[in-house]
């Protein structure tokens, strides 16, 4: 479990974040239509991404059962990604906004939404104390969660490194991983990360197959 | 016999003046070639085999046959060959004043050379497979090949072991329709079947007539007898150090092969430290800056070496020196590449080359004594081809594309005519060219993004010119692996310091740095350095002190034992009339292996159980090599799990496979709670194979290579520069989702069936199941046997498998809680 702002948060297996005081359920960067987004240079990466992404996104909201359901950005790859959307995908997605209390968070990829998608849409979000939004900012002293740099993290051990998704956060904001299927990742130890933990002082819930174990920046190899 | 072509005059006068004689071998290839028949050339080293394959060509140019276009290709797999070759060829050609132009064209010749040749092409072009096939993607191709007349391909035998050798057979099917007159001729070293190689090179049905040089004196090959004890494992061969340091000194030059890199560097140490003569001994091998390369085969082309320890970078090419001594470190792995090596060593046929092997342990001593007695008797390995590879021909299908429109019944009947593809069904190439179309995929989202597009006249055209810039930009089917730079950078008051420059030592693998934490120290470019950290594209690394690495290897370079070596051994440890002539130290130990435990059958396979500390042992001896060996254990350890024999590790080598465990193993078959004929069924090469590939990393690597070579991931646009790092995509994320979502993905099953031959090894591990089905010899002992004594060693030393992710977490999570508890 994860402490921000006196608020307990719970790290999900499949990189969600789920907030039981809200019943909320949040998720980063799902980068739908990441695949198809190349397709046009003539780089014909699979059109599999948006199916995968959601079929990890259902199986988290039927464990979890969320009244929320909130998007922090990078939800679409690019703001024609709803062209591109196959018919049977944006149904899920809708189903999806009518399941639960939808709300998607602008991001630098998709300032503006595909129609017809369903649920709000909104720039920042507040959760009690907390700030939810897609770019990390918050000037000291104010709590947020936010998503954009996909944090990944790895550690060493019996001569064999384990590099995986990871959250990463202090006392005052939380960074999570991105959640898409075609999403790869940033090392919490590169110098973007600094920028927002100036002091190397933070944590990382790593990822693993089973569990999500919690380190400090000092034990992670780079 | 009859008709002979006699050797022009001014040929006879030019071998005269040398006082040469033109060998058999040399004019049996021209009589063939010049009565337009494709020729297969088989001839060990020295034998005067590049001069062979230029004869006809020479002799039909003296006629006037140039200026017409191309006329003669020479490919060899070796761009650094191509210029020497040249250089060698012009030689005879100005002393006969034959009117003939010689170019190279590779990928460092300039883009302007490369211009001038296709509107003014030279009579002779030098080159590699990747040229040949972006030449017959150019919209030129037909009118540049029109008159070609004779193709020399060089190092065939080496060459069609590699994808390189897919994507030529290619070139050559295309060939065939393009230079209706061309005369093929191939240059090989010897290998086991010829006659599979003469089928390869020529379209389908038919075969080359084959040409057996005189085979050159038997090597002389012997054996290093320590005085020193042999160690039980490990591959240093430190014990040798002080002999083989004396045989160098005995030589005018020594060639030291090893087997990987890393061996390489510690040898190189070794000896250096044993230099009392301070005799001038260099390093080569792969890793190595490609300058810093350059300079020591020069330094060898003038004498000024006494030894150069080298990995297979040495195996092939010109002869670089004076080489009178071939010193083989570590067991050869096959007798056909121990050939090829000595081969490197005294050029004159007539002389025995010699060889001396010093093996690095015990098993090695018997591996060593097989491949001697192998390599005496010329018994070669079966020979390797690569065939039928998917992603390959999905490169071919572009490239043909980019020469023009292209029908795709003849583009089959074409691809069909190559021995490499005589057995691609119609349903396979449709695939391909789905997938070059659109990527393959069963969801038909790519229409519009088409490369391909059908036209009404059944051809399928280029949908945009800028493809064929990026084709150019990608070809090629050597991928290397992820590479990072070794940056030297210097430290100050115990930091290192420094960000950019620091001179650059070479290039690693990326998964071996990956596995360092600062401060770790490993041996590389001839020092030990302390891992520092990494930048963008470079591991930084600082001077060491230390006088051990911590960190021992990275495995560049690693060649399993061959299949037929590996028989050679078990008829060796199963025989004792065969061991008369091994070292008396590696007798006693087989003796005692024989007191203690069993020394199995030549068809048998020995599993061995006992206790030792806390764990259980089960060793068995499959002598199938490390990959293989790998494989297996990964699949018994999940059988061995679902048994409940609860399992925790293993580790492999060349010859043994080790599984430990928490339970009585013994007991455990005693009791009959677990029987070793289920436990060891070829049934494992399904269902558990399948589940344990996806997630390996192996298989992420092998479909990486797939996909860049089939064009799904591009490896540098235009305009741009990237990296591996730098992917937008990772092709493990691909992997992924189709493995899920497409699971009949034409590159999935391209990916699979190179691990199946590759990484690993399931093609040999199928066929040792087979093998050992009711001969599996099973031995409880109370302790460790003499046998399993080198495989036992490795644990500690070789990374152990069968921890899942989640485990190192797990160990690194609990070892931060002892920690704080500690301190509470």
């Amino acid at each position: 479990m994860i402490k921000l702002a006196g608020m307990a948060l719970i790290p999900d297996l499949s990189g969600a974040l789920y907030v039981p005081d809200y019943e909320a359920l949040l998720v980063a960067d799902l980068h739908f239509e990441k695949g198809s987004s190349f397709a046009a240079r003539g780089i014909h990466l699979p059109p599999l991404d948006t199916r995968a992404t959601l079929d990890a996104l259902e199986a988290v909201i039927a464990a979890r059962k969320p009244r929320k359901l909130i998007a922090l950005g990078d939800s679409f790859h690019d703001t024609r990604a709803g062209e591109r959307l196959d018919p049977a995908d944006m149904a899920r997605i809708r189903t999806l906004c009518d399941l639960c209390d939808m709300i998607w968070l602008t991001g630098n990829h998709d300032r503006e939404l595909p129609t017809g998608v369903g649920g709000n849409i909104a720039a920042q979000l507040s959760l009690g104390p907390i700030t939810l939004r897609h770019i990390p900012t918050a000037p000291d002293g104010t709590m947020e969660i936010a998503g954009h740099l996909h944090p990944v993290a790895s550690i060493t051990r019996h001569g064999r490194r384990v590099r995986a998704r990871c959250f990463v956060g202090d006392e005052t904001r939380l960074v999570m991983p991105a959640f898409g299927a075609f999403t790869g990742g940033l090392h919490v130890l590169d110098p973007a990360f600094a920028a927002i933990f100036p002091k190397a002082h933070f944590t990382a819930w790593m990822i693993g197959p089973r569990a999500v174990h919690a380190f400090p920046a000092s034990a992670l190899s780079p | 016999m009859t008709q002979r072509v006699s050797l022009p005059p001014v040929f006879q006068a030019w071998f005269e003046a040398r006082n040469w004689q033109p060998r058999a071998h040399q004019l049996e290839v021209l009589h063939a070639a010049a009565a337009g028949k494709n020729t297969l050339l088989i001839a060990p080293t020295g034998g005067g085999k590049t001069l062979a394959g230029f004869l006809p060509s020479l002799v039909d140019l003296a006629k006037g046959a140039g200026g017409q276009g191309i006329h003669t290709i020479y490919v060899s797999p070796l761009k650094a060959l191509a210029v020497d070759i040249a250089r060698n060829l012009e030689a005879p050609v100005a002393e006969m004043k034959l009117p003939v132009t010689i170019e190279t064209r590779t990928g460092d010749t300039p883009a302007s050379r490369r211009i001038r040749q296709r509107a003014k092409p030279p009579d002779i072009l030098i080159t590699t497979p990747e040229q040949i096939a972006l030449l017959i993607a150019d919209p030129h191709a037909a009118h540049l090949f029109g008159n070609l007349r004779f193709l020399i391909l060089d190092e065939l035998h080496s060459l069609v072991a590699s994808k390189r050798g897919a994507l030529l057979a290619l070139g050559l099917a295309r060939l065939s329709t393009l230079s209706p007159a061309l005369v093929r001729i191939g240059l090989s070293a010897t290998i086991a079947k010829p006659e599979t190689l003469a089928r390869w090179m020529v379209p389908q049905p038919g075969a080359a007539q084959i040409v057996i040089g005189k085979a050159g004196a038997a090597p002389e090959i012997i054996i290093l007898r320590s005085l020193e004890r042999v160690p039980w494992s490990g591959h240093s061969a430190r014990y040798a150090t002080a002999e083989i340091y004396e045989a160098i000194k005995q030589s005018r030059m020594a060639l030291i092969f090893v087997n990987t890199r890393s061996q390489a560097e510690i040898i190189f140490q070794q000896l250096w430290n044993a230099n009392e003569d301070a005799l001038p001994i260099a390093l080569h091998h792969g890793s190595l800056d490609v300058t810093q390369r350059r300079k020591v085969e020069a330094a060898m082309a003038d004498a000024k070496l006494r030894a150069v320890v080298c990995t297979s970078t040495l195996d092939l090419g010109i002869d670089w020196g004076d080489v009178d001594l071939v010193v083989h470190v570590g067991a050869p792995k096959g007798s056909s590449r121990l050939l090829q090596r000595i081969g490197r060593a005294n050029h004159r046929l007539d002389e025995p080359s010699k060889a001396l092997l010093v093996p690095s342990n015990r098993f090695e001593v018997l591996e060593c004594e097989a491949a001697r007695m192998a390599a005496s008797q010329g018994a070669q390995d079966a020979d390797s081809m690569s065939v039928k590879k998917l992603d390959v021909l999905c490169q071919h299908i572009l490239g043909t594309a980019c020469a023009g429109p292209f029908q795709p019944d003849a583009l089959y009947a074409e691809v069909v005519s190559a021995f490499a593809y005589n057995r691609l069904t119609r349903a396979e190439f449709d695939r391909a060219v789905d997938f070059v179309a659109t990527g393959g995929y069963a969801l038909k989202s790519y229409e519009r993004y088409a490369k391909l597009k059908p036209h009404t006249d059944g051809t399928l055209r280029l949908a945009h010119p800028k493809l064929a810039q990026s084709y150019r930009m990608n070809m090629g089917t050597i991928i290397e692996a992820e590479m990072l730079k070794v940056r030297l950078i210097s430290r100050r008051r115990g930091k290192p310091i420094g960000g950019f420059g620091g001179k650059v030592l070479g290039e690693v693998e990326e998964y071996f740095i990956e596995q360092l934490r600062p401060g770790d120290t490993f041996i590389f470019a001839g020092q030990i350095l302390r891992f520092e950290g990494i930048d963008e594209l470079s591991a930084l690394v600082t001077r060491s002190t230390a006088t051990e690495p911590a960190i021992p290897s990275y495995a560049g370079g690693w060649f399993p034992l061959s299949t037929h070596l590996a028989e050679r051994v078990r008829a060796m440890l199963a025989d004792p009339r065969q061991q008369t002539h091994l070292p008396e130290q590696v007798r006693d130990w087989l003796g005692l292996q024989r007191a203690k435990s069993i020394l199995p059958r030549a068809d048998e396979m020995l599993v061995e159980t006992f206790p030792r500390g806390k764990n259980h042992y089960l060793v068995c001896y499959p002598f199938e090599g490390r990959l293989a060996h790998q494989t297996l254990g990964m699949l018994l350890t999940r059988r061995l799990e679902r048994a409940g024999a609860q399992p925790m590790g293993f580790v492999a080598n060349e010859y043994a496979l080790a599984i430990w465990s928490l339970r009585d193993l013994s007991l455990l078959l005693e009791a009959g709670k677990l029987s070793l004929d289920p436990l060891f069924d070829e049934d494992m090469m399904g269902d558990d194979l399948d589940a344990w590939l996806q997630g390996s990393a192996l298989m992420k690597r092998t479909f990486r290579s797939c996909a860049i070579i089939a064009g799904l991931i591009e490896r540098r646009q235009p305009g741009k520069e990237k990296t591996g790092r730098q992917m937008t995509v990772s092709s493990d994320l691909i992997f992924d989702v189709l493995r899920t979502h497409q699971p009949d993905h034409l590159l999935l099953q391209a990916a699979w069936e190179d691990a199946a031959e590759g990484l690993i090894d399931a093609r040999r591990l199928g066929l040792m199941l087979k093998r050992i089905k009711g001969h599996i010899r099973h031995k409880p002992l109370d302790q460790v046997s003499p046998l399993a004594v080198p495989v036992m060693l490795e644990i500690g030393r070789e990374p152990i498998y069968g921890e899942g992710h989640d485990r190192i977490l797990e160990d690194a999570a609990a070892e931060l809680i002892a920690e704080a508890a500690g301190r509470a």
